[in-house]
């Protein structure tokens, strides 16, 4: 068998794999950050434990009304966006004048607040969400068994990272958006209403953390700590990507996931490391990010 | 105002009689005794030890009476986030400024390295129930303040890895978590593999609370062998499962869940977790008596049953306040002596018995995750498949490769 610095090729495969799937939920939720940041100016630290509400609304809807999982998809991240609007219009709001720091701050004490008020309900050790009967069962690649439901979360996750990429930079709305963020008052002045726009922008934004969520509960852990657990890589892919760059935290979520994926092959004990020193040298070479733009 | 002066001062009198009739019952040092318990509150082992350990010291300090020679016995408790460090600092204060006696739980081998030499140190009884290290006995031992109560590495090893192999499960790949616990447990579980016949065959190592583990599980699938080890905990475990199964990985392959709690079965879910062979210390649906303290805990712990780590710190410290009683004082070494001198009979274990080297020999047991047809609701998960004695489960002093005690050539 052909082999890579003594790995055979199919076990890299395989690894290259799962590290788009890994990639695909970095991606999700990087982008629900940018959008937030490059429209809001707002570093979202709570989108972690708002993509675990995400999993955990879908876990209680299995579990307390009997909806099933392709319900949740669409009422879960319906849900979190809902708090989304309640934290924007009653807290952040009032932000938007002030330093990055603020925000930061009033995001990740958010973050905490959440994080406990499930940890104290539900206990650490997390929930079980069972997959979706359709998707139980791998699909063979020849090279590896890809289960069913990995496969779904790469096509479900680059096609609404698609979608959003297009609303935002092809469409008027978008358009609208963009302008917006530019100059508001110009904006306004034109009859648009710009505060309720970023209202829905934010809404949307960790609503599409709620989604990630839901697609992470049956491979993942629900479990309280789930998000804090991811959200420091996330941010480590929006930073390379170029923090607000749409294309950027896309395209750097699946190339971070599959390095991380060669790493677990190569150096495990390093796979969680590793994004960070791309981070460290990224940010050396390019410190607005590999597509974001010089200010 | 006279009045009150006067209530004053009988009260006053009361309490320096009181003091003279405690005197001659027994002497505590800083006029206190004082327990503190450390745990990770708030992280991946909160369920683990966390606010129920708490919880358990505190119901055994209530079930004593609540007084240790008329002074009230106080419980604190903190946080060490799983960081050593954290953990030494918190311990530093309690001994040096809060006037702290003996510490328990201690959970997580990083942790319980650092605070057992820092008992060693400071001259502590230092209780470790949640940790399972193996060293904390052998090459790391403070035989003098280190306790080690619930379980270990190699009770972990002698029951399920013997099971398996005995099973047929000859062949092993290891999942470790990369730390102190995970190495101990690879080790210790290797070992016996090894002397029972079987081989091993490979390891991987990943970070502590990683997300994702199928690209382990396909280094794991790749290896070939019949048992697949998990030598990780609580997190780490239920989502190496989850994505075992995901992978399908249990068709060709076996798990062994060498560290699995009946709070991990809980969040896991039976579909997933059924037919595991698994080793536990305690389990609550074991008789009338386990069955009556996890109704009164459960009741204080937001309906979640207590798991053999919290009993364990309830069982832990009733021996130790029963032992400073008869010991008539807090001196740590008399209390040790005492510890050691008395059988352990309690909900906890029967006929326990404490060596010189610290360890705590008890009964373990070898269950197996019941199928959902079987269970009748929410926490009945087990069925129970062997009881290892004490002896056979923990590693015999003659093993011992603590330096005061390992035989020298």
């Amino acid at each position: 068998m052909t082999e890579i610095f003594g790995v055979p090729i199919q076990a890299l495969f395989g690894q290259l794999t799962i590290g788009l799937v890994n990639g695909c939920f970095y991606a999700l939720l990087s982008l629900g950050l940018a959008v937030i940041f490059g429209m809001l100016n707002i570093v979202n630290f709570a989108h972690g434990a708002l993509y675990m509400v995400g999993a955990f609304f879908s876990w209680m809807l299995l579990n307390y009304a009997g909806v099933n999982y392709w319900f949740s998809l669409l009422l879960a991240p319906i849900g979190v966006a809902i708090i989304g609007i309640v934290i924007e219009r009653t807290m952040l709001k009032w932000l938007y004048q002030l330093d990055h720091l603020y925000g930061l701050l009033l995001t990740f004490g958010l973050a905490l607040v959440l994080e406990g008020a499930f940890r104290h309900y539900y206990g650490s050790s997390g929930q079980p969400y069972d997959l979706p009967e359709v998707f139980r069962g791998p699909i063979d690649l020849g090279f590896m068994m890809l289960p069913k439901y990995r496969a779904w979360v790469v096509i479900a996750s680059l096609l609404v990272c698609f979608a959003t990429w297009y609303v935002i930079e092809k469409t008027k709305l978008g358009a609208y958006l963009r302008a917006g963020t530019e100059n508001p008052k110009l904006v306004q002045a034109f009859g648009i209403n710009v505060p309720l726009m970023v209202t829905l922008t934010y809404a949307f934004g960790v609503g599409l953390a709620g989604l990630a969520g839901v697609m992470a509960a049956p491979v993942y852990l629900v479990a309280p700590t789930m998000g804090s657990s991811i959200i420091i890589v996330v941010f480590a892919v929006v930073v390379i990507g170029g923090m607000g760059s749409i294309l950027g935290s896309i395209v750097t979520g699946l190339m971070l996931g599959l390095i991380e994926g060669m790493t677990k092959v190569y150096y495990p004990e390093a796979s969680t490391t590793v994004v960070f020193v791309i981070m460290a040298i990224v940010l050396m070479v390019r410190p607005a990010g590999l597509f974001g733009k010089e200010k | 105002m006279k009045r009150k002066l006067m209530s004053i001062a009988v009260a006053a009198a009361m309490t320096g009689f009181a003091a003279m009739a405690q005197a001659q019952q027994g002497k505590l040092s800083d006029d206190v005794l004082k327990i503190g318990v450390l745990s990770d509150m708030s992280g991946v082992y909160a369920d683990f030890g966390g606010p129920g350990a708490v919880l358990a010291a505190k119901m055994a300090v209530e079930d004593f009476g609540g007084k240790m020679f008329g002074k009230t016995i106080e419980v604190i408790s903190a946080d060490h986030q799983n960081k050593p460090d954290v953990a030494k600092n918190v311990t530093q204060q309690w001994f040096d400024r809060d006037k702290v006696d003996a510490t328990f739980e201690n959970l997580n081998s990083g942790v319980a390295l650092a605070v057992s030499a820092l008992g060693a140190e400071k001259n502590r009884i230092t209780v470790i129930t949640g940790a399972a290290t193996s060293r904390l006995t052998n090459e790391d031992c403070k035989p003098g303040t280190t306790i080690h109560w619930v379980y270990d590495t190699i009770s972990l090893a002698n029951v399920t890895g013997k099971a398996v192999v005995k099973a047929g499960g000859d062949s092993w790949f290891f999942l470790t978590a990369d730390y102190a616990f995970g190495h101990s447990l690879e080790k210790d579980t290797g070992e016996v593999v090894k002397a029972t016949g079987g081989k091993v065959l490979g390891a991987v190592r990943h970070p502590l609370a990683t997300t994702d583990f199928s690209s382990f599980l396909l280094q794991a699938q790749a290896s070939k062998a019949k048992v697949v080890g998990l030598a990780n905990a609580g997190g780490d475990t239920i989502n190496s499962i989850k994505a075992a199964a995901e992978f399908g990985l249990t068709k060709n392959q076996n798990l062994a869940a060498l560290l699995m709690l009946v709070t991990d079965v809980h969040a896991l879910g039976l579909n997933t977790a059924q037919g595991l062979y698994l080793s536990e210390g305690w389990y609550w649906d074991t008789n009338d008596e386990t069955r009556a303290f996890a109704k009164r805990f459960e009741a204080r712990n937001n309906g979640k049953k207590p798991n053999m780590n919290q009993v364990g710190v309830y069982s832990a410290v009733a021996h130790y306040l029963k032992a400073v009683q008869a010991a008539g004082s807090d001196d740590t070494a008399a209390v040790r002596k005492k510890m050691g001198e008395a059988p352990i009979n309690d909900v906890f274990a029967k006929n326990g018995k404490l060596r010189e080297d610290g360890r705590m020999v008890h009964d373990m047991y070898l269950f197996q995750v019941k199928k959902p047809s079987e269970s009748k609701g929410p926490w009945d998960y087990y069925n129970l498949k062997g009881t290892v004695k004490g002896e056979e489960a923990f590693q015999s002093m003659a093993a011992s490769r603590c330096p005061q005690f390992a035989k020298k050539g």
